[in-house]
């Protein structure tokens, strides 16, 4: 059994680093630089730099009329995007945490998603939708959640998820020049990670799967922060010699089916893991795609699944943390698919 | 004789214990900043120091049975409506003792029995649910009213909109308080919304607005006086505006960028504190000598809830999947 680690672009002597939070500004600043009808606005984006710092320094640049500093009233920002979206205008929303979509719901769901459609094919609506996710923080349950599976479920929204600052420069690239309404989750977890990010402006298209680490023995395909967990799960499982391949799909919506359907016919064995309840997770959807697909035949043990406990995220930090899967629990669905317990 | 002349006439208890209930708000947020900045609690707060005299204020001129819906800035109306500050050190610990059995943090802090129907994380997210409460009460005539807390960027959100109407066309009992401290997070009110008082807004709702100095005791009680009865009477809701100012950052970490340092200290200047404690001073209701034992000793009771949190258990695992369901 043999790894190699695969993370080529990390030649960190020779090349700049810098955070998730800061390739995020970079992408949205090369943007607005290159493209006049890209603008910004959202809750304290301004001065303050977002909730999370991602636009500090970007009202300087750009000013008051291309970064808005909005009232705290997401229904009616995320509805105003999507009219200047269907009218020529390419808005990036800041939603200051991924809980508050729920009161942008019908804007994103009624609205954006099926504006197109309806209309039978006329007009479309290129605007974005950025915004921290997850737990970790200690933010509570109005502030933690991961609720991408409730996007991901509704035709005409894609969905975006990187799990690292390189990716979510391109990503984010690819969802700004995106015709279509994008959700892009920020794990706020991630927002301090940092790696080597090219300077150059630069796309990764939506619904191309990462493999982010090679291996031959089990598959885990993980998104966000579980792509790190994972990561980690596999260097110690090497030392037990399982070999681990981790796949980060990037984007829920589209999703990069022939990816994962030929890691799991090398490997027969997959695990699939994110920080979302479990329960109606888009996990579900993953392992199910699996099932159906020409990879079935290839598995070697039931496709397992790992989520986040049913209830709404804790205060308490054990308890938090218990709610959601650890490195532990990846590593244990790893042994437990590679010798069928 | 100003408006606010009868309470004065109160007895020296009541007037002592409005004093002790603004203190202990201050010493309990101040104690919590403490924490914070030395990294001892996890997640992060909203404080009210500067806000103590709308809490303290409004609540003190309801009865028991009355209810509260409360903000993410909610230590103070929490106190005021009579929550044992041991309780909501030992939530903001995580401990198994506090409100929420550790479970709700700072942004969470209920107290049910005692008429608190709970801070909230979701701004503007109260609203709706104080009109419920206010519904109730009028449906199965339990007397009761509501007050809503909420802030000047909450006045932004379609909930606060859509729950007044309601409330304003089945006249329900409910008050709804906004306290205007001048920023919503980082949004100054002056460009967030295009009026000069957002209690003007009840014009468009059909009930009556009053705009009060948010950092004057006396003001805020008597306005809210006025208010209980109307409301209490069936006469329907009513929108105060309480003008005021947070003293300290948004939360945990805020650099202030958007506002300035003489500002700051101008709005420092009008201490709702100093100011109630002056008044009772020169109107000899209190010496100085009681005015710092009332100091020290709230102070002192904050050190003890401190003791408290920490000496309390933390929540053991087995509770993770309690209470999701009745
Ligand atoms: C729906 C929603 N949007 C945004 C936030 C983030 N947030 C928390 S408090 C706050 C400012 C609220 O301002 P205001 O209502 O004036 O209350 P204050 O903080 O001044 O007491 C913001 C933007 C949130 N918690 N909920
Ligand atoms: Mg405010």
């Amino acid at each position: 059994m043999q790894s190699s680690a695969v993370n080529s672009s990390n030649n960190k002597e020779t090349t700049r680093s810098i955070t998730f939070a800061e390739a995020v500004r970079e992408a949205l600043s090369q943007e607005m630089r290159e493209d006049q009808d890209v603008f910004i606005l959202g809750e304290d984006i301004g001065v303050y730099g977002g909730a999370f710092g991602v636009t500090r320094g970007m009202i300087e640049e750009f000013g008051p009329e291309r970064v808005r500093n909005t009232p705290i009233s997401e229904a009616a920002i995320t509805g105003a995007a999507i009219g200047s979206a269907l009218t020529g205008m390419k808005p990036v929303v800041e939603l200051q945490f991924s809980d508050f979509i729920t009161i942008a719901m019908d804007q994103l769901v009624n609205q954006a998603a099926k504006l197109r459609y309806m209309y039978g094919g006329k007009g479309n609506v290129p605007m974005v939708l950025r915004t921290p996710s997850g737990s970790g923080t200690g933010a509570a349950a109005q502030h933690s959640q991961s609720l991408e599976a409730w996007v991901a479920h509704v035709p005409g929204l894609k969905v975006v998820q990187p799990s690292t600052a390189s990716d979510a420069k391109g990503l984010l690239k690819a969802a700004i020049a995106d015709p279509n309404p994008v959700i892009f989750y920020e794990h706020k977890l991630l927002y301090k990670t940092q790696e080597h990010v090219p300077e150059e402006a630069y796309t990764i298209p939506l619904g191309e799967a990462d493999v982010k680490r090679e291996g031959t023995d089990v598959t885990i395909v993980a998104t966000a922060v579980m792509v790190h967990k994972a990561l980690e799960a596999a260097e110690k499982l090497a030392e037990e010699g399982i070999d681990v391949e981790v796949i980060d799909p990037r984007t829920l919506v589209p999703l990069d089916e022939k990816t994962i359907v030929d890691s799991v016919k090398k490997t027969g064995r997959v695990i699939v893991v994110h920080e979302a309840v479990k329960r109606g997770g888009y996990g579900g959807e993953i392992a199910s795609m699996i099932a159906e697909s020409e990879a079935f035949d290839y598995l070697d043990a039931p496709v397992r699944r790992l989520g986040a406990l049913p209830i709404p995220v804790p205060y308490n930090p054990a308890l938090e943390k218990a709610m959601v899967p650890q490195m532990d629990d990846i590593m244990q669905a790893a042994r437990d698919s590679v010798h069928r317990r | 004789m100003t408006q606010a002349d009868w309470m004065w006439e109160e007895p020296k208890e009541k007037l002592v214990d409005w004093l002790e209930q603004m203190w202990t708000v201050r010493w309990f947020d101040e104690k919590v900043d403490e924490f914070f900045a030395k990294g001892m609690i996890h997640g992060t707060t909203h404080l009210c120091v500067g806000q103590e005299a709308s809490a303290v204020g409004v609540c003190a001129m309801l009865e028991d049975k009355d209810k509260i819906t409360s903000t993410h800035r909610g230590h103070g109306h929490c106190i005021a409506k009579g929550a044992d500050p041991d309780r909501m050190m030992a939530e903001l610990f995580g401990r198994e003792t506090g409100y929420c059995k550790g479970k709700g943090g700072s942004m969470h802090i209920a107290d049910v029995e005692k008429g608190n129907l709970g801070a909230n994380g979701i701004v503007g997210g109260g609203i709706p649910l104080a009109v419920g409460a206010a519904l109730t009460s009028k449906m199965r005539q339990e007397g009761y009213i509501t007050v809503c807390f909420f802030g000047d960027g909450a006045a932004n959100e379609g909930s606060f909109h859509e729950a007044v109407n309601l409330a304003a066309i089945w006249d329900l009992p409910v008050i709804f308080v906004c306290e205007n401290n001048q920023y919503g997070m980082s949004g100054p009110v002056k460009d967030m919304v295009k009026i000069e008082n957002i209690a003007d807004r009840a014009s468009g709702y059909g009930i009556p607005g009053h705009v009060v100095d948010g950092n004057n005791l006396p003001e805020v009680m008597t306005v809210m006086k006025e208010a209980v009865e109307y409301t209490r009477n069936g006469s329907g809701p009513v929108l105060i505006e309480a003008k005021t100012y947070r003293w300290k950052g948004h939360s945990k970490s805020d650099a202030k960028k958007y506002r300035t340092r003489e500002e700051e200290k101008e709005w420092k200047d009008k201490d709702p504190i100093r100011f109630f404690q002056d008044a009772l001073i020169e109107r000899g209701i209190i010496t100085e000598e009681e005015a710092d034992t009332v100091k020290k000793d709230t102070k002192a009771r904050i050190e003890r809830s401190v003791e408290f949190a920490e000496q309390s258990p933390e929540p053991s695992a087995d509770t993770l999947l309690e209470d999701v369901y009745a």
